[in-house]
Order: C-alpha cells, then structure tokens, then sequence
C-alpha cells in the first residue's frame, strides 16, 4: 500500500517519539549532560501530544494492515504520552543525585513511549506483540537503573525473567491462533470466530495462554506476584511508569481485542476473566493490607484497580469503552500523584527510595501542601467523592449493574472496604505526630520545580475531574473505537 | 440561591478557619462560630420567612417551598439539585445549632492544630447540610459519602485514645470502613434503580421526583430497597451494623461526639424518610415488621449495653442506639402520629444527646478520665454541672415537660394501632431507659467522692451552652407544635405513600 501524507500525519506522534530517541542519543555520544537531555525529552513528548491535534483531523485511518488510528487510540496515545511526560518530569528530578550515567534513562523511557503508542494503535497480533516488547525491554533497563542497590537490579531482573515468560505465553496463543484462524488481525479473527469455525479447544487454549501473557503485563491475580517486589525495587518513576503507561497501553490494546474479536461466544472465557477480575480485586486489596511499605502498598492496589477495571471486559458492551476511557484517566492521574510524591520525597535520589511508611509520619507539619496531594490520592484511590477516584469507581459499579455482574460488583463493594483500611492508614500516617527521628524529606522548593508542579496540576486535576466531570465524559465518548476496519 | 449557599458557606468557612490559623489560635475559632452563627441564621430565616404547613397537601408531587437546579454531569443526567421542605428544614436549623454548639464546646478542648479541626468540623456541617437538601440520587450520595472523611479526621486526630488498646485510630478506620461499605450498597441500589429507569424509558436521571415513579417489580423493589436501608441502618444505627458506634463516639473529641449523635445518626432517620420509603414504598411496607423488630432489638440491647458501661461516653453512645430504636419503631409503622413523633423525637434526642456529651467533655477537661468508677460524688464540688446532667438525663429518660416525652409518646401512641404488640414491648424499654440514666447519674454525682476539694465550675461559656439547651429541649416540651407544624406537610407526603402501598398490599 502505498504511504500518503494523511498516513503519515496519523504516524507523526510515533515518528515525533522515535526521532527524539535518536536525537538524545546523539546528544548523549557527543557530550553528556543531564539537563539537556530531560529537555529534549519533554519538548518531544509536548511535540508528539502537539501532533494529536493534526492526527485528529484523519482518524479514522488505517496505516498498513498493522495499524490502525482511531479517536479511541488517539485517547490513549494522548494519556501515554502525558503519563510520559509525568515520568520524565519526576525522573528528572530523582536522577539529579545519582551518581551515575543518568541520560540514558530518558532514551530508555521514550523507547518505551513508543511501544505504547504502538501498541494503543495495533490491530494485529503481530504489532501487538512488537508494541509489548518495545514497551517492556526497556522497562527492564529502567527498572534496574540504580543498579547498585540491590533491590532496584533484584527488581529489574525479576520483571526481565517474568516478563520474558509471559511473553512466550503470548507468542504461543498467537501461534495456536494462527495455526487455527490462518490469521493475526483482530478483524480476521473475529470474522472467523463470529463465523463459528474457531470454536475448537486450539482457539480457546490460544486466547487462553494470551490472557496469561496479557494478565502478567497487566499484573492481574494469579499472575501478579512480580508486581510488589518490582514495585518496591525499582526507582520510583519508573514504578509511576510502570503502573500508568504500560498498564494503560495493554489494557487498551486488550480491549480493542476483545471488542473486535468476542472470542467469548460459549461464555467460557467471560468467565474465566471474571473470575480473574475478581480475585485480583480481593487478592490486591487482601495483601495490601498489612503492607508498611507504600511502594508495595500502590502495587498490591494496583493489582486491585486492574480488577475492577477488567469488570468492563467483562461486560464488553454498553459503557464498556467509556468506562475504561474514564477509569483509567482517573487511575492514571492518582496514580501518577501518589508515585510523584514518593517520587518527590525520595529526591534527589540518594540510595532507596522513602518507601517506608514511617518515612511520611508526620509529613504534614513540615510539608502541608505535599501531604494535601497525597491525602488526596490516597482518598481517590479509595473512591471518595470529590475526587476523581469516585468517578472512576461510578463507571466501575455502573457497568457492574448495568450488565448484572452481581458478583463483581460484590467483588467492588468487598474491595474497596478493604480497601479504606490501608489507605486510610497511610493518610493518618500523614498526620500523626512526627518522631525525632532522621527522616526523609522533599526539598524545600519542591513547589517551583517541575516535578512539584506537575503533582499539583494532577492533584489539581483530581478535583476538577472529581467536583465536575462532564467535559471528561464527553472527551472519552468522542473517543470511538472503530471495530473490524 | 440561598439553599447552594447554605452548603458552601461552611467550606469557605473552613477553608478561612485553615488558612488564618497562623493569625493566632483565635482567628479560626471567631471565623468558625461566625460562620456557624451565619448558617443558623439563615437558617432561622428560612423558618420564619416561609410558609411551611400548607393545609394537607395531596397529591404525588413532593412540594418544595424552595429549589434549585443546576446541570452537572449531562450524560448521566445529574444535577445540582437541592430543595427545601419542612423536614429538611428542621433539620438543617439544628444541624445549624449543633454546629454553633459544637464549635463552643471545643473553644478550649481543642489545643493543637486549630485551623484544621475547624476545617474539618465546619466540613462535616457542609456535607450533612448537602445531604439533607440534596435530592437528586448521586449528589446525595456525593454529600452522604463526602461528610465521613473529615469526622474521620476529627476521631482520629483529635481523638481520646481509649483503654485497652481501643485506639482512636481504629476507633475512626471502623466508622469510616462501615458506613463507606454501607454506602456503597446504597450507591449500587441507586444504580440499579437508575438503570431500571434507563432501561423502561431511555433516559438517565437520578432525579428523586422522576425516579419515584418507576415502576419497579416486586423483588427488583425489595433488593433495591435493602441496599438503601443497609446504609441507613449503619449509620442510625440499627443493631446488627452497631459495631462502629460506641468506639466512635467514645474517641471523638466532644465536638465530633456531638455532631455524630446531634446530626450523622440523623442524616440516617432523613434518608428513610425521604428516600427509602418513599421511592419504595410497597417494599418498605413489606419489609416494616422486620425494621420494627430490629427497632425493639435496639432498644433493648442498646438499653443493656449502656447499662454494662464503664465509660461515660460510652454510655451515652449506647443509649442512642436504644433512642434510635423508637425512630426505626416510628418510622416504619407508617403513621403521621408517629412520624411527626419521631422528627421530635430526632430534635430532642440530638439536644439532650448533645448536652450529655457537652458535659462529658467538660467533666474529662477537669478530671482527665471518662471512667465512671473514678468519678463519684461530684455533687456539690462543681458547682452548678450536677444540676444541669440531672435535667438532661430526666430529658433522655423521657420525663415529661421535656422534648423527649413527646417524641416518645407520639411514637408509641401512633404505631399503637398498628402494632399494638411492638408498642406494649417497646414500652418496656423506657423503664430500661430510667434505669440506665439513674445509674448515670448515681455513679458520677453521687455515692462517696473520690477527691478531696472543689473544682472548678462552669464558666459562662459552658454556662450558657448547657442553658441555651435546656431552655430548648423545655420549650420543645411544652410548645412541640412549633416543629410540628413545620414537619407537617412532609410527614403527610410520607404517611401517605406508605399507607397507600399498605392498602394495596392488604
């Protein structure tokens, strides 16, 4: 096929990305410097969100049979590369005292970008599966990035060995699939499936062993043992980028999938995944429950999260899209917010991170507006209203009853009065009495630099998002998905 | 434009109250009352300047003297809608008082981080003002849910940590996780009566009005129905669901103890009112013979736990549960009798609930414990306190000439021809009811003293609270009609949706 100009607009956000990786690349061979590099980074990343207003002018548009740019893609590129941006903002601030090659982090960190802007984007199992490497190997780089700590090079050998296995399951499901469909697009397949030639155990087993791949990236129970060490080992961005970009891009590819291809027609996958929802939003929430540290405490809720989100795959019909648009902006933002703080009290890096509870007694009385954002992300974690967690946790329970699915809303209910308990302690934490102790501290000015700026406009944007969320429902349902292309 | 107002007014209140805090421990604690005295006062405007008891107004509509609407979320169709009726406007005057009061009796208690303890304070008042006049679903349940994080923050900051390893902390984690876990039932009900709605005419609302007309099928109804008054029963409390309680109110800090029984236990009794019978009412009808046996349940388990009580407060807390026992009582048999009972009896309960606690708090300001085996022989050593607990414990046993009898009796006498049965047990609970309080008073201002020497008296501050009070809860039992006649209307809208749906069960 041949490659037009509106083709390549629609490929501008990954060119934009993709050329920015070069450029610090030679930036960094010709002569180091950290600063240059953070901001060569965030200008690429602003120019590639930039470019999504060109892109919106031809979407829907399929580019190769690999790819295809629609508004639902373009949503998600959008919250990757602001998830990036966030990221690299923190990263910036954290690698300040690192003594160590630090510029190599933000090709690393782009490289990823990319995969999930191609990943968002794919409609084949075979750009699915380079988007996910492209996401995931650099990842292992990052998360192993202060590697003389040994829990961070723990971590990111851990995330290596499991990631690796998980994306053999994947690759073996394609290749059952393969063998089965004679196909790898998403529409191929549901065109096979829907015809009802795809019914036999091979299909199943292959969609099967994918939803084990996909479930280890998405960290959904029973495949979610990796997360809280990986979590606690790795720097705290790259934790950030961990919970956002690449839960975001997998769970929107998987969502493309399963609305394209239902490979659900005997129900025997729905339940399976429903199962899964529902033990990830027990197993996430259980577990967190004693945690003291707060890096392991935002993995095991994120684990927690994923599961209520799965109930829209669940459901896939209705608010299924809108509600995963709106879950995941608002998970993306608390997240980010409850990261950035750590992030932001462990700057600049100077061995591991303030990941223990007793680190943040008492933060309030030195710190107030920081302990304002994290109480804040702590209560939209829990979904309280005035926040956007509660509107996320609206969609969640909304789709639950709009689609029947008593048990994972039960599964909801039970969650998130588990949930109240740990947050709850890490917010009265917070406030209590400070000891005497050495303790961990943002910098003073933490409110002028980036990284501080960049937590209050996302806590900012909880509230907003939580007190008024209609200009946000009407960006996601704008955001259409084009099925079978 | 004045009902947004009345919401905000506290949030701005409280976020001043924060941020003056570096002007010096006073200037929160003057912007607080000033903004509590505010809202009472427009409150009180309010109540003269409307009209309230309309002559038995029929008909299916609910009449509001006041809205107002705002869209908010159109694609749910959400508004901003809030309204004022009688009951809602009994209510928000004494959640008005209770707030007055609340930051009077903490003017001293409160010595650390005063700007924001008045933060949060004055939002708990916000969110329950929102809760009593919001009726559209989600924004009810947006206030419903949004008042527990600052009570929670005043237990557990502010907090007195109890005996045995009953911390504040875990004190305010148990209130927060019951009533959130509770509230979330109530939010899958809404949602399932919202999509109810959605699925028979196409059209998202959380609108009170439009969804009262859904027509619902029985079980639907019933399920429905359950998921609201499991968050109701919660809060009142009703005695399965009333772990949270004694622990919380024992912990709060004195301000916090009088808002959760002057006001959050309301909030409870309100949401039946408005939401859970009137938008079931066939269910509810069904349901009534369980909510009164759980209600005699109350009274007595309640009457025998503050019976078994060491604390003071916890004293106190446990009786609330039995007081709310005639509530749930009044409230299901459906009567207007009863009902316009148990809006006195919800007044009175709050006043003489809210004395007790305010002289609880005074008396651990001077002895530093709340357990009653170190009190003792108080009587003549502090000046006038004694004789003010004794007028609100004879108010809380339900002596008549106070608010209490009348709530008391209205409730007995209106649920006596339904339920004559529930009416001869519940009466038993009043003897329960003198036991405990003698007991009370016995234990702390009797018996042999415990300390040598007087201590201090009441000064005009609490002097006047206690007064004000007690003027109060006499004039409510002597001139009841004053709330009455408010309430009227909207209890004969309740009254008549229950009644309704009980003919045609019958």
């Amino acid at each position: 096929m041949n490659l037009t100009t509106s083709h390549l607009i629609a490929l501008l956000p990954l060119l934009i990305v993709g050329t920015t990786v070069i450029v610090v690349m030679l930036g960094v061979a010709w002569r180091r410097h950290h600063v240059a590099s953070a901001t060569v980074t965030v200008i690429g990343l602003n120019l590639a969100l930039l470019s999504l207003l060109a892109v919106l002018n031809v979407t829907p548009l399929e580019v190769t049979p690999l790819i295809v740019v629609d508004k639902y893609a373009v949503l998600y590129m959008a919250l990757i590369l602001v998830a990036s941006l966030a990221c690299s903002t923190l990263a910036h601030a954290y690698l300040e005292g690192l003594d160590d090659q630090r510029e190599e982090f933000y090709m690393l960190l782009l490289c990823a970008t990319m995969g999930g802007l191609l990943l968002v984007s794919s409609q084949h199992l075979a750009s699915l599966f380079i988007g996910l490497e492209l996401l995931s190997v650099p990842i292992y780089g990052m998360a192993a990035y202060t590697y003389r700590d040994r829990t961070s090079l723990e971590a990111g050998i851990k995330y290596m060995v499991l990631s690796a296995m998980a994306s053999a399951f994947l690759l073996f499901g394609m290749a059952l699939l393969y063998a089965e469909a004679g196909t790898l697009s998403f529409s191929g397949l549901s065109a096979r499936m829907s015809g009802g030639e795809l019914s036999s155990a091979w299909t199943l087993m292959g969609v099967g062993m994918m939803v084990i791949g996909l479930g280890f990236k998405l960290s959904l129970a029973p495949f979610h043992l990796w997360t809280p060490d990986v979590y606690e080992g790795a720097p705290a961005p790259v934790s950030a980028f961990l919970a956002t970009v690449s839960k975001i891009a997998v769970f929107a590819v998987l969502l493309r999938f399963f609305m394209t291809a239902p490979a659900t027609g005997d129900g025997w996958l729905h339940t399976v995944i429903a199962i899964i929802a529902f033990l990830s939003m027990l197993v996430g929430n259980l577990l967190a429950l004693t945690q003291n540290n707060l890096k392991r405490l935002l993995g095991y809720s994120s684990i927690a999260h994923l599961g209520y989100l799965l109930t829209v795959i669940v459901a896939s019909d209705g608010l299924a899209i809108e509600t995963a648009g709106i879950y995941l902006i608002t998970y993306v933002a608390t997240t980010l917010g409850a990261f950035g703080v750590v992030t932001l009290v462990s700057s600049p890096y100077q061995g591991p991170d303030a990941g223990q509870l007793y680190h943040y007694r008492g933060l309030f009385w030195r710190r107030p507006y920081l302990t304002a954002v994290l109480t804040l992300m702590m209560l939209s974690l829990a979904g309280i209203p005035l926040t956007a967690g509660f509107i996320g946790k609206f969609y969640a329970l909304a789709i639950g009853v709009e689609s029947s699915l008593w048990w994972l809303v039960a599964g909801i209910v039970i969650g998130s009065a588990l949930g109240l308990y740990y947050y709850l302690r890490v917010m009265v934490t917070l406030y209590l009495h400070e000891p005497g102790e050495s303790r961990r501290d943002a910098t003073a000015n933490w409110g002028q630099r980036s990284g501080g700026v960049m937590v209050l406009l996302l806590a900012l944007a909880v509230l907003v998002i939580g007190i008024y969320p209609q200009p946000i429902i009407s960006l996601v349902r704008s955001a259409t998905l084009i099925t079978a292309g | 434009m004045i009902l947004p107002w009345l919401i905000f007014i506290p949030f701005i209140g409280g976020l001043l109250c924060w941020q003056t805090e570096r002007m010096g421990p006073q200037v929160p604690r003057v912007i607080a009352l000033v903004t509590m005295l505010l809202e009472l006062f427009l409150a009180l405007w309010l109540w003269a300047s409307g009209d309230y008891h309309l002559a038995n107004a029929i008909g299916n509509t609910p009449h509001w003297e006041m809205e107002y609407r705002v869209g908010w979320i159109e694609r749910f169709g959400i508004t901003f809608h809030l309204a004022l009726d009688g009951l809602s406007l009994i209510m928000v005057t004494l959640t008005g008082f209770l707030g007055v009061l609340a930051v009077a009796c903490s003017w001293k208690e409160i010595e650390k981080r005063i700007g924001f303890f008045h933060l949060n304070l004055l939002w708990i008042i916000g969110g329950v003002v929102g809760v009593f006049l919001a009726i559209d679903l989600f924004l009810f349940f947006f206030f419903w849910e949004m008042m527990l994080v600052p009570m929670y923050f005043l237990i557990a900051l502010w907090g007195h940590s109890g005996s045995k390893g009953n911390s504040r902390i875990s004190a305010a984690i148990k209130f927060f996780i019951y009533t959130q876990a509770s509230g979330l039932l109530m939010l899958v009900s809404i949602l399932g009566l919202v999509f109810a709605h959605f699925y028979q005419t196409g059209v998202f609302t959380f609108d009170y009005a439009v969804l009262r007309e859904t027509p619902l099928s029985g079980p639907l109804s019933y399920v429905l129905m359950l998921g609201f008054f499991i968050a109701f029963a919660v809060k009142l409390p009703v005695v399965p669901f009333h772990g949270w309680l004694p622990d919380a109110h024992a912990q709060a800090p004195t301000a916090g103890s009088v808002d959760l029984a002057g006001i959050l236990l309301k909030t409870a009794a309100y949401g039946m009112l408005r939401f859970a019978i009137p938008l079931f009412p066939e269910a509810s009808a069904d349901f009534a013979p369980v909510a009164m046996v759980l209600g005699l349940i109350g009274i007595f388990y309640g009457a025998v736990l503050a019976y078994s009580q060491t604390d003071i407060k916890r004293l106190i807390a446990c009786s609330s549960i039995s007081h709310m026992g005639f509530v749930l009582i009044g409230i299901y048999s459906g009567t207007l009798i009863a009902l316009q009972g148990v809006i006195i009896q919800m007044v009175a309960h709050a006043f003489s609930a809210a004395g007790l606690f305010i002289i609880s708090g005074q008396l651990y300001e001077r002895l530093k414990t709340r357990d009653m085996r170190e009190m003792g022989g108080l009587f003549g050593r502090i000046g006038t306190m004694p004789g003010f607990a004794l007028a609100f414990i004879v108010a809380s046993l339900g002596m008549p000439g106070t608010g209490n009898f009348i709530g008391e009796f209205l409730i007995l006498f209106g649920a006596f021809e339904v339920v004559p049965w529930v009416v001869v047990i519940a009466s038993f609970g009043l003897v329960l009811a003198a036991i405990y309080s003698l007991v009370l008073m016995h234990r702390v201002y009797f018996g042999a003293p415990k300390g040598e020497g007087a201590l201090a008296g009441l000064d005009p501050r609490e002097f006047c609270m206690l007064l004000l009070l007690l003027f109060l809860i006499v004039l409510l039992g002597f001139f009841p009609q004053l709330v009455l006649s408010v309430s009227n209307t909207a209890m004969t809208e309740v009254q008549q949706w229950f009644s309704v749906s009980s003919l045609m069960m019958q």
